[in-house]
């Protein structure tokens, strides 16, 4: 893997050095770059070189798993109210940087009037899923009926570990519509960017950073999802599976066949077709959560 | 010097002089050399076959240990079932050298382990050592009389740093004979020795007094085994054996925790001591978690796929 120069300096800008950012991957909360030392070029849709990202290795989703799993104790403990306080502090980060957000995604879609809405909604998707999180619980939650002396509580729990292939298209609004909903129950999540756009995912760590997130429950690599992907399904400490932006149907059932290994939960990939601006619904927060049942005594 | 030493081994203790102007007769360590030298063999990469034989070697290497004031005999049975059988889903996997407990645990240890695993115990009003000798050898017969067959002893760490090196080596001396045929292992806790130096010359010192392992630490201070000290040890055990002919153990104990640390120390003992040293009666680890990294390692090697700790038991 070959680093590339980026173009040479416009003549209005040389009279200073760039100060180019180093795109790194996220694992527990810091920025290291792959253990491999690789890094890959990633161009803007009209072919220009941007920047070279991190490729993360087996290695990387290694560390990354571990971290998930050692921040979901923290995470799901905490109150739902605390996770809504953190994720509304998310939206707020983002607001401040929008502009960043808009050049970023505009230079990876190619499409610099859209990028502006698209920017929005997934701050306004932030904010959505930040109102549930004390919420979901009440709402999906139940007291059921039972023929006999007991109160029958039904609560849904966070399931654990959650492994999300980003969206490939949607750099940014696709990757906020599949985060934000695995981490507002409480579970930690170890997520690939899109391969071929990966920038506005590694800036979104910087904003996940200095949220208040704790380290580790947001992990994010860079780079081939055909290398990563197979050894996170694999993983006998990842709990569910989100396929989201796998685009390689074959590829798709090898991931959902190693996921069946230990029973993990599995989206399927959703159609690259599908509009992530649409209005969200509550079915990705429920797909991972678990209904706990508790059976307890009543009067006497 | 090894020819000196060969000569004078057996004068050396006969006052507390002669024993001083040995001790600090021993080649100072160069530190940083030592930490750089353990640093550059840590890099090392051991892969596939490699690695397998390795993971199989450090398990069997493993003094599965258990140091807590809440330890009952119902937790040590436990450990002693999985001392024996730690993969219970994989025949194949080797049992453990030893396990590792507080003298009261002994006699629910003993019947368990039947000699299919040593079963060492610590003694001497471990981890301080801060009573009486008879206390210490009261403890240590105890523990042999109840079927220990190993002796994890400390070193009186406070007359070893005020300079009365005789005393430490008299007192190895007297536990070394309570022990009978049990082995005697001693602690030097290198946390507590300050340098290098020290633990040079601790090493020796209890070689000389009898000892047929040095361990590293407790484990109950900070900081326990670290690969540098590791290294210095094991050179003590190799010139030792040159001098004398007489082979010592050497087990570091504390802070090991993965699969990968072990893999590390192995490289060491082969690249310092000999692969006279790479086999359970000579290196072994104190360790309680590592054994579960080890096994997960040996699951992600057998199956291709990584383990998680949902899957090893919780000690």
């Amino acid at each position: 893997m070959i680093a590339e120069e980026p173009p040479a300096e416009t003549a209005e800008h040389a009279a200073r050095l760039a100060i180019r950012k180093t795109y790194k991957l996220f694992i527990g909360g810091a920025f290291p770059r792959s253990e491999s030392g690789r890094s890959y070029p990633v161009r803007s849709a009209s072919g220009d070189f941007m920047a070279n990202a991190a490729l993360a290795s087996r290695k990387d989703a290694r560390d990354a798993v571990r971290a998930a799993r050692s921040a979901f104790a923290k995470w799901s403990g905490a109150t739902a109210y605390n996770r809504g306080q953190i994720l509304y502090r998310i939206a707020e980060m983002l607001e401040g940087r929008r502009a960043q957000f808009i050049d970023e995604v505009a230079a990876a879609s190619g499409d610099g009037v859209s990028a502006a809405s698209e920017v929005d909604a997934a701050i306004d998707r932030w904010v959505w899923y930040a109102g549930w999180s004390d919420k979901i619980a009440q709402v999906h939650g139940a007291a059921n009926p039972v023929a006999g002396p007991y109160f029958n509580l039904s609560t849904p729990e966070p399931t654990g570990v959650v492994a999300i292939v980003a969206p490939a298209e949607s750099s940014l609004l696709g990757l906020v519509s599949v985060v934000a909903p695995a981490i507002v129950p409480g579970n930690t999540v170890v997520v690939v960017a899109s391969e071929e756009r990966p920038l506005p995912a590694v800036t979104l760590t910087e904003v996940l950073a200095t949220s208040d997130l704790p380290g580790g429950v947001v992990n994010l690599l860079t780079g081939r999802v055909a290398e990563i992907a197979p050894w996170l399904a694999s993983h006998m400490d990842v709990d569910a599976l989100d396929l989201a932006g796998v685009r390689d149907a074959g590829l798709a059932t090898d991931l959902e066949i190693a996921a069946a290994e230990n029973l993990k939960r599995v989206l399927r990939p959703v159609p690259a077709s599908s509009d992530w601006a649409a209005d969200p619904d509550v079915q990705r927060m429920l797909t991972f959560m678990e209904m706990k049942t508790a059976w307890h005594p009543k009067g006497i | 010097m090894t020819a000196t030493v060969a000569s004078n081994l057996s004068e050396v203790a006969r006052s507390d002089a002669a024993l001083r102007a040995f001790l600090h007769g021993l080649p100072g360590v160069d530190q940083v050399g030592a930490d750089q030298r353990a640093a550059m063999l840590g890099t090392r990469s051991i892969k596939t076959t490699a690695k397998a034989w390795a993971l199989d070697l450090a398990i069997r290497m493993v003094d599965l240990t258990t140091l807590e004031g809440a330890d009952t005999p119902g937790k040590v049975r436990a450990l002693c079932a999985k001392a024996l059988r730690p993969d219970p889903a994989d025949p194949s996997c080797p049992s453990v050298a030893a396990v590792c407990v507080y003298p009261a645990m002994v006699p629910a240890a003993a019947p368990l382990l039947a000699g299919r695993a040593h079963l060492a115990s610590v003694a001497t009003a471990f981890p301080a050592g801060q009573v009486p000798l008879s206390v210490k050898l009261a403890d240590v017969e105890s523990a042999v009389r109840d079927g220990a067959d190993e002796i994890d002893m400390v070193i009186n760490r406070g007359a070893f740093l005020s300079g009365r090196y005789l005393e430490v080596f008299e007192e190895i001396r007297a536990v070394k004979q309570a022990c009978g045929d049990a082995h005697l292992k001693v602690i030097l806790e290198t946390g507590e020795l300050a340098t290098y130096d020290n633990v040079r010359r601790a090493s020796w010192l209890a070689m000389i007094a009898g000892a047929d392992f040095i361990k590293t630490s407790t484990g109950k201070v900070a900081p326990a085994a670290t690969p540098p000290v590791t290294l210095v040890m094991l050179e003590a055990v190799r010139d030792f054996r040159a001098a004398t002919g007489r082979q010592v153990g050497v087990k570091p104990a504390g802070g090991i925790r993965t699969a990968k640390d072990a893999i590390k120390y192995l490289v060491l003992v082969n690249e310092t001591a000999g692969a006279d040293w790479l086999h359970p009666d000579w290196f072994r680890f104190g360790a309680s978690s590592l054994l579960n990294d080890l096994l997960m390692q040996r699951t992600r090697m057998s199956t291709g796929r990584y383990s998680g700790p949902n899957y090893v038991t919780l000690d």
